[in-house]
């Protein structure tokens, strides 16, 4: 057996760090950060699959069947809703920001120094 | 700070965080064979108060809480983005231009429209029993009402979307989930305890108060996401920036408010 | 009613307030949107103090533990100890003070949501309570995202300017990413224990030894706390988003998130770290002692060097949240209740300075301390309580803020030696720089400052949060902060405050006592402790500490600036870039760094 999809995850946080450090877009940001949270939904699935397991619904699978772990799946599901509303936030932000300083370029951004 | 110093910084910090990141995936165990306690009493709780879809038994029943607080962080966001995208002192707003739209992608998006909002509204229905629920069919619920937008035009799209009772519903969604974990403690047991009575197994009625929080769920996600998709395409459709007036007169520029004076008055 | 019944409904009636407000608030008057809000504010309060009150009962010492849904071992539980009830308590209790205050602060909410901003502080409190509660690590998360969500939105508040839109930007940027970070490491101890208790997982990883994987969880879920908890390098967001943010979501940023952050490193560590599976206390307190100090240090010549009033402010927060993760890195009963206490007075107190500027900001459209030069001798209240809180700030018996100081360093002195000086310094460089202000802006002392420098620096001109600037001053601008002065100096002096301090410290580092309250149900005695007590030695500190300050802003308003000082710190200053990238690179690399610091744990 193997721990190779766990890496996946880690390569996925820094990618998305990688772009955040190096971003001139404020959009293309926000989209990193949302790169960078996907990697905890790798983990929590990872994490979360057993050998042989079937999804964890049984409606119409026997209740002694195996399943993967129902409750990644569940904390899966909180961490999108949660990254969706803080995309949605921090874009929010964005456009007003557009309208103040008439750029989205993080460079250019000089109100708050020192 | 250069960008070439921020890279440096940045590479050494993610070589720690590399070498970090392997050393924990090595002493993971093996992928598929995870232990999961946590997951197998998840499930026994699950069957035992006859809930099907084990994911909707452990958001709903057993870490209801954890839901709570979810559905607060939409709330808020959805709060916190009416209160950022509001106009500003400074910008006025004008009406949508009427679209003109080709009648065959008019029909395809009406059909579209009627199908995705009975799937979003299945989905919400039946979260207790099959994979879905509140949080999934409330978002297809909301994006299918957009599709007007597709059909017709903004005009179209604001005349059944009176934001007003969008908001209440969101508030509605969140006050009734805090409503029916209060509603056991005055029923002498724990917060957001399951006390309704709990049906047979994959039944639509199944699991006691799972289907009542998912209802609730619905009904917030569903009327936030319109709310939120309605602060963002005012923005692009109807709020103009400052400086971008043509001459027009400052019809509502200085209310500071979002200009649904105006639309409730058309 | 059981008390552990009522911990849930500390959190679940803040939300109700807010739901009511946004479902009415468009059609409620002003005036009863903010009745509402604080009376929703105002019963959590209540029940935060009842739980208190109950929970912080001397005798057989036991704490209220509550099961959400009932669900005992499956699902989430709140734990009321006297800490974390107490943390509960001041958050509301200081919520309900902010709403009073934005009473009249305000004067244009938000036309047709008139709720909004009440409802918004009530979500921030009901996520700042749930997080001081919660026994359980994903919801520990889930309210850390929550709180975020609101303190974002919140910092943003005032989108017709330039300056709170790049704040919040940044703020929500790094604390969002410190947040997965968290999850990750979340995610980690799940893969090993299967649980997401704190009890759980702790009892599990106690039954093998620590190795990689507990190592990289305990990096990466404290490096999401110590991003909310702005310490060095995680803190650049902290000055940007509370110099930008409206002044009474500064006094509840300032005054309790940043230290919730702190709360979290201690409880996550002493519920599922301590043990043999977790990480070894040197180990420990080396990672959070350098980081503490890195921390206190570069806020205190931080704060030292602004002009821009909340920034100074802000950056006396890092200062003091450094201080703190001293206090807990010490690892002591003692150094957590010293520092628990110099939280309790520290909130007052910072809250109180956020407030008076407040004042300034709408009546002079601006927090600059060069341009206000003797333009606030008109109001000398104002200016006697930003004297007293800047020498409350800096130590001064018999401030809580005081006593808690002398009792963390003394705690911190039985770890090293020179610990204590650091106490003094830092407080009398911070309480100092708040004096120097004082001085120049409410008595006009020493010379005009001119523009001497040209290193990166941010001023202080600020649109006034009023509608116009104000005339007289309403009495709950000046009421809130003589009322949270007035509590930081209660709280110093009642000696029940410091004997129930001592017995939440000893509670809460007793690691095994916690775990059997919450598992088995068995009632835990508090420990033998010492509660915070004034001493000789923490007196004199504290009067030298004060001492020192004065002088320090003496001495700064009667000399010119030394320009060679001012050339010194450029290089520091400019890392404060306010450029998001600069922030994310610092994190990772924080990150690594504390890796490197706790690598030695492992065996």
């Amino acid at each position: 057996m193997t721990v190779l999809p766990y890496p996946v995850a880690g390569w996925i946080f820094l990618i998305g760090v990688y772009g955040l450090v190096t971003s001139r877009n404020l959009i293309h940001a926000v989209g990193c950060l949302a790169v960078t949270q996907s990697s905890t939904y790798v983990l929590l699935l990872a994490v979360g699959y057993r050998d042989g397991g079937t999804a964890p619904v049984f409606a119409d699978a026997p209740t002694d069947s195996r399943v993967v772990d129902p409750v990644v799946q569940a904390l899966a599901l909180t961490d999108i809703v949660v990254g969706a509303t803080v995309t949605a936030l921090l874009l929010a932000l964005v456009v007003q920001l557009r309208k103040r300083h008439g750029t989205v370029d993080p460079d250019a951004l000089s109100e708050l120094k020192g | 700070m250069s960008a070439r110093a921020r890279l440096w910084i940045f590479l050494v910090g993610a070589a720690g965080f590399a070498v970090l990141f392997a050393a924990a995936c090595i002493d993971l165990p093996a992928f598929g064979t995870v232990p999961h306690p946590y997951g197998v009493r998840a499930v026994r709780a699950a069957l035992s108060h006859h809930t099907s879809n084990v994911i909707a038994s452990v958001n709903f029943d057993l870490r209801a809480f954890d839901t709570l607080g979810e559905e607060t962080i939409l709330f808020s966001a959805v709060l916190g983005t009416v209160v950022l995208l509001r106009q500003a002192r400074d910008e006025h707003r004008k009406d949508p231009e009427p679209a003109v739209v080709h009648p065959r992608v008019r029909r395809f998006a009406l059909l579209t429209l009627a199908c995705a909002l009975l799937v979003g509204l299945y989905v919400i229905a039946h979260g207790q029993i099959s994979p879905g629920g509140g949080f999934q069919g409330g978002v297809v619920a909301a994006t299918a009402l957009h599709l007007l937008y597709i059909a017709a035009d903004y005009r179209a799209l604001e005349r059944v979307r009176p934001l007003t009772l969008y908001e209440i519903g969101e508030a509605a969604g969140e006050a009734a989930y805090v409503i029916t974990g209060l509603a056991a403690v005055l029923a002498g047991s724990a917060f957001l305890a399951n006390v309704l009575p709990f049906g047979t197994l994959a039944a639509l009625s199944s699991g006691g108060t799972v289907p009542v929080l998912n209802a609730a769920v619905g009904l917030e996600v569903t009327s936030g996401i319109v709310v939120l998709l309605a602060r963002f395409l005012d923005q692009a459709v109807e709020i103009e920036e400052p400086g971008e007036d043509d001459g027009g007169p400052w019809d509502s520029g200085d209310s500071g408010g979002n200009g649904d004076e105006q639309r409730e008055r058309a | 009613m059981d008390t552990a019944r009522l911990l849930p409904l500390v959190v679940a009636v803040p939300l109700l307030g807010a739901a009511v407000l946004v479902a009415t608030g468009r059609r409620l008057p002003r005036l009863v949107s903010d009745i509402v809000g604080c009376a929703f504010a105002a019963a959590t309060a209540a029940l935060a103090l009842l739980v208190l009150f109950r929970a912080g009962h001397p005798g057989p010492g036991t704490y209220p533990v509550e099961w959400v849904g009932g669900w005992r071992r499956v699902g989430i539980v709140l734990v009321g100890d006297p800490l974390g009830a107490g943390l509960a308590a001041l958050v509301s209790l200081l919520v309900v003070t902010v709403l009073v205050y934005s009473w009249r602060y305000f004067e244009e909410p938000p036309r047709r949501h008139t709720g909004s901003f009440p409802a918004l502080i009530l979500v921030f409190q009901a996520g700042m309570c749930g997080f001081a509660l919660t026994g359980d690590l994903f919801n520990a998360f889930v309210f850390f995202e929550l709180m975020g969500v609101v303190a974002y939105a919140l910092t943003g508040f005032r989108v017709e300017e330039p300056k709170p839109l790049q704040g919040a930007l940044a703020f929500g940027v790094v604390n969002s990413l410190g947040g997965y970070a968290t999850l990750l490491g979340i995610t980690l101890l799940y893969a090993r224990t299967g649980e997401l208790g704190f009890a759980q997982i702790g009892r599990r990883l106690d039954a093998d030894g620590p190795d990689g994987l507990v190592l990289a969880a305990f990096v990466l879920v404290t490096t999401g706390l110590l991003v909310k908890a702005a310490a060095v390098p995680f803190h650049f967001w902290l000055p940007d988003a509370h110099a930008v943010a409206p002044t009474p979501v500064c006094m509840l940023l300032s005054g309790v998130m940043v230290e919730l952050g702190v709360y979290g490193v201690a409880r996550v560590y002493w519920t599922v770290f301590s043990g043999p599976g977790g990480l070894s206390h040197p180990d420990v307190t080396r990672a959070l002692l350098v980081l503490g100090v890195l921390t206190t240090l570069l806020g205190a010549a931080m704060c030292w060097r602004q002009r821009h009033l909340k920034r100074l402010l802000a950056f006396s927060t890092v200062a003091h949240t450094g201080l703190f993760l001293i206090g807990v890195a010490v690892l002591t009963p003692e150094g957590i209740s010293g520092t628990a206490l110099y939280v309790l007075g520290h909130a007052g107190v910072k809250a109180a300075l956020f407030a008076c500027v407040g004042v300034l900001l709408d009546r002079y459209a601006t927090v600059d301390e060069h341009e206000l030069f003797a333009r606030a001798r008109e109001l000398p209240e104002v200016g006697v309580l930003f004297a007293v809180g800047g020498l409350a700030l800096s130590g001064l018996p018999p401030f809580a803020s005081g006593l808690g100081k002398a009792a963390a360093e003394e705690a911190a002195g039985h770890t090293a030696g020179w610990l204590p000086a650091l106490y003094v310094l830092v407080s009398a460089v911070t309480g100092g720089a708040v004096l120097r202000a004082g001085l120049r802006i409410f008595a006009g002392v020493g010379r005009r400052p001119g523009k001497e420098e040209g290193g990166p620096e941010t001023t202080g001109e600020e649109e006034p949060e009023t509608g116009g600037r104000l005339g007289r001053i309403p009495v709950p601008l000046l009421a809130v902060p003589a009322a949270l002065l007035a509590a930081s100096l209660a709280l110093g002096v009642i000696p029940a405050v410091a004997s129930a301090v001592g017995r939440a410290g000893a509670l809460f580092t007793d690691t095994g006592g916690y775990r059997r309250t919450v598992l088995d149900g068995h009632a835990a005695a508090a420990p033998a402790h010492l509660p915070p007590h004034w001493q000789l030695t923490g007196i004199l500190l504290g009067l030298l500490s004060a001492a020192l300050a004065i002088a320090l802003a003496t001495l700064a308003v009667r000399r010119p600036v030394h320009t060679g000082a001012a050339a010194l710190f450029a290089p520091v200053r400019r890392l404060q870039s306010g450029h998001i990238g600069d922030y994310v690179a610092w994190l990772v690399a924080g990150a690594a760094l504390l890796t490197v610091l706790t690598v030695p744990g492992i065996r």
